[in-house]
């Protein structure tokens, strides 16, 4: 009896091994294969000069300087605008408001709403919003805002994960010290809360930077250097789109691009978990 | 809200060594008719109640009759719970605690409280009592030196963490982290002390190393404790009171000296319950 059960159970369990390691394995290829091909097709074309030339011939020759130049604005735009915003509502929410409370659910149910619309709808609206009606134009401006009101429900939502993840003994016990709940929140609850919001940065900024369809519509095609927030810029990833849909025989610098976006992420990534494990977890205990 | 009185002055000297000793029944907290509702559900009702100064009062009862909702209402760290309405009066040495005016963040400085799990901040060793210091107000940096030391002798760790200062709080053990938690309610030289339960998550050798410790706090300071080890209560307490569960709400049953309220209780039900055969 026993025997047979085994030798019925074998085949099942082998099936689902290999069911469970081929589909890992699938991703983790599919992934490989990309970032092969990427790199076997950019890396050559990548130099200090391609890094900071201006792009030549529509982009078929020469770099992308300029174009990083606008992709680091756009960027500093939105962080410098969502990182303020979200980190408040993310107090507000998590700290200052019940759960129950009609405010919080409905706040909370809007963004996740936010969080999954298209980012076409959110460069449509930016176009509408910061383009025409603020008058802002096609400018770095303008998709540095659009890419923040994209990041920032993400942002908002990781950020007060983090806050609720800090054990309520922290607040029970620093009121019971009488430290006021400005100096909880700057001392004790925020440092805690950092993983949370990196988490949220790194999800944030791997969405804007390797946005297209929100940019098109608010920052813009412009491949000069840019002069003010307010001059129209080319993001690294609009500048891929065109090169590989728009301009043939720009492959090579597409792929190059491509090779540049994605050391960028990665850069990005590894930053925020490094800061998660090593520096913040210092800082925390030495504040 | 008025600021925060810095601890200055001839107050801080020496935390400990300044009081007066024990007098017999002279009461410094006086309860009137106190009663905690949780959205409309009483947690416990009419608790009378008046805790004599320099002396370890223990709060006995089953789980579940209001013993710790009751310590809260006396730091007014039930202002921090939603939905919580507290009704009846407490005096602390004349202050009137549930004035709605009163100075929340003097109160809780006047009024330390040590909790069940003993919650340092994830911080060093030194910060985790530099960093109230600070926030009341006091600067010097000899000063808080000093008071760090003063207080970490007084809960018997110096020697323990003398040359660690500053490593973090979390990695001592739970009774060496209860003991942390106690210096740092005693830094901000409090004149009553709240513990809920301080010894309960602790290994029988911290608990014995903790349950001295508040035996020595007497007389320096005004102890009330919540228990649930009867004979832990027998060995520290000088008075005691008896909450228990009635109509769905806690209810003081009897208080008195400890001596009187174990050995020759009034109430049948105190009677059962330290006997053993109730609760």
């Amino acid at each position: 009896m026993a025997e047979t059960l085994s030798r019925s159970q074998n085949p099942r369990e082998w099936l689902a091994f290999a069911l469970v390691w081929g589909s890992a394995a699938l991703v983790t290829a599919t992934f490989c294969w990309l970032l092969g091909d990427i790199v076997w097709h950019g890396l050559s074309h990548v130099s200090w000069t391609f890094l900071t030339a201006p792009p030549e011939n529509a982009g078929r020759r020469g770099g992308i300087g300029p174009i990083l130049v606008s992709t680091s604005l756009i960027l500093g735009v939105c962080l410098a605008v969502s990182l303020p915003i979200g980190i408040g509502t993310a107090v507000l929410l998590a700290e200052f408001t019940s759960d129950q409370s009609l405010f919080g659910r409905m706040t909370r149910r809007s963004l996740d709403v936010l969080a999954g619309v298209p980012s076409i709808v959110f460069g449509l609206f930016g176009n509408a919003f910061f383009c025409k009606t603020l008058g802002l134009g096609f400018s770095i401006l303008s998709g540095g805002l659009t890419l923040a009101c994209m990041v920032l429900p993400i942002l908002i939502r990781s950020t007060e994960e983090g806050f609720r993840a800090v054990p309520a003994s922290y607040r029970l016990s620093a009121a019971a010290l009488g430290l006021s709940r400005t100096t909880t929140l700057v001392h004790l609850l925020l440092p805690a809360a950092v993983p949370g919001l990196l988490v949220g940065l790194v999800l944030g900024v791997g969405r804007a930077i390797a946005e297209t369809a929100a940019l098109i519509f608010t920052s813009g095609y412009v491949d000069r250097m840019p002069e003010s927030l307010l001059d129209s810029g080319r993001a690294l990833s609009i500048h891929i789109f065109d090169l590989s849909m728009n301009v043939s025989g720009g492959d090579a610098n597409a792929y190059a691009s491509t090779l540049v976006l994605v050391i960028m992420l990665l850069a990005i990534n590894g930053t925020a978990s490094w800061l998660a494990t090593y520096g913040l977890h210092r800082k925390v205990v030495t504040v | 809200m008025t600021p925060v009185e810095p601890i200055t002055g001839p107050r801080v000297r020496h935390p400990l060594e300044e009081r007066p000793a024990c007098p017999a029944s002279q009461p410094i907290v006086e309860v009137d008719r106190l009663s905690l509702y949780y959205g409309g559900k009483p947690a416990f009702q009419d608790v009378t109640l008046s805790i004599n100064k320099g002396c370890i009062t223990a709060l006995v009862g089953p789980s579940g009759c209001g013993k710790t909702s009751f310590l809260t209402c006396l730091n007014r760290l039930t202002d921090l719970i939603a939905g919580c309405r507290v009704s009846g009066r407490i005096t602390i040495d004349a202050l009137d605690v549930l004035a709605p005016g009163i100075n929340v963040i003097q109160l809780r400085r006047r009024i330390g409280m040590i909790f069940q799990k003993p919650n340092p901040f994830p911080l060093t060793i030194r910060r985790n009592l530099e960093f109230p210091l600070r926030e009341h107000g006091l600067r010097g940096r000899e000063q808080i030196a000093r008071i760090i030391e003063t207080t970490l002798r007084d809960v018997g760790l110096w020697d323990e963490v003398k040359d660690r200062l500053d490593s973090p709080a979390l990695a001592l053990s739970g009774g060496q982290q209860q003991r942390l938690c106690i210096a740092r309610a005693l830094a901000l030289l409090p004149e009553v002390l709240l513990m809920d339960e301080p010894c309960s998550a602790l290994d029988p050798l911290s608990s014995g190393v903790v349950e001295d410790l508040i035996v020595g706090l007497r007389e320096r300071y005004t102890v009330l404790i919540v228990t649930h080890n009867l004979a832990q209560a027998r060995r520290i307490a000088d008075y005691a009171a008896l909450f228990w569960v009635q109509n769905g709400a806690g209810r003081l049953i009897e208080t008195g000296a400890a001596k009187q309220i174990f050995e020759e209780p009034r109430d049948p039900l105190t009677a059962a319950y330290v006997s053993g055969m109730r609760g």
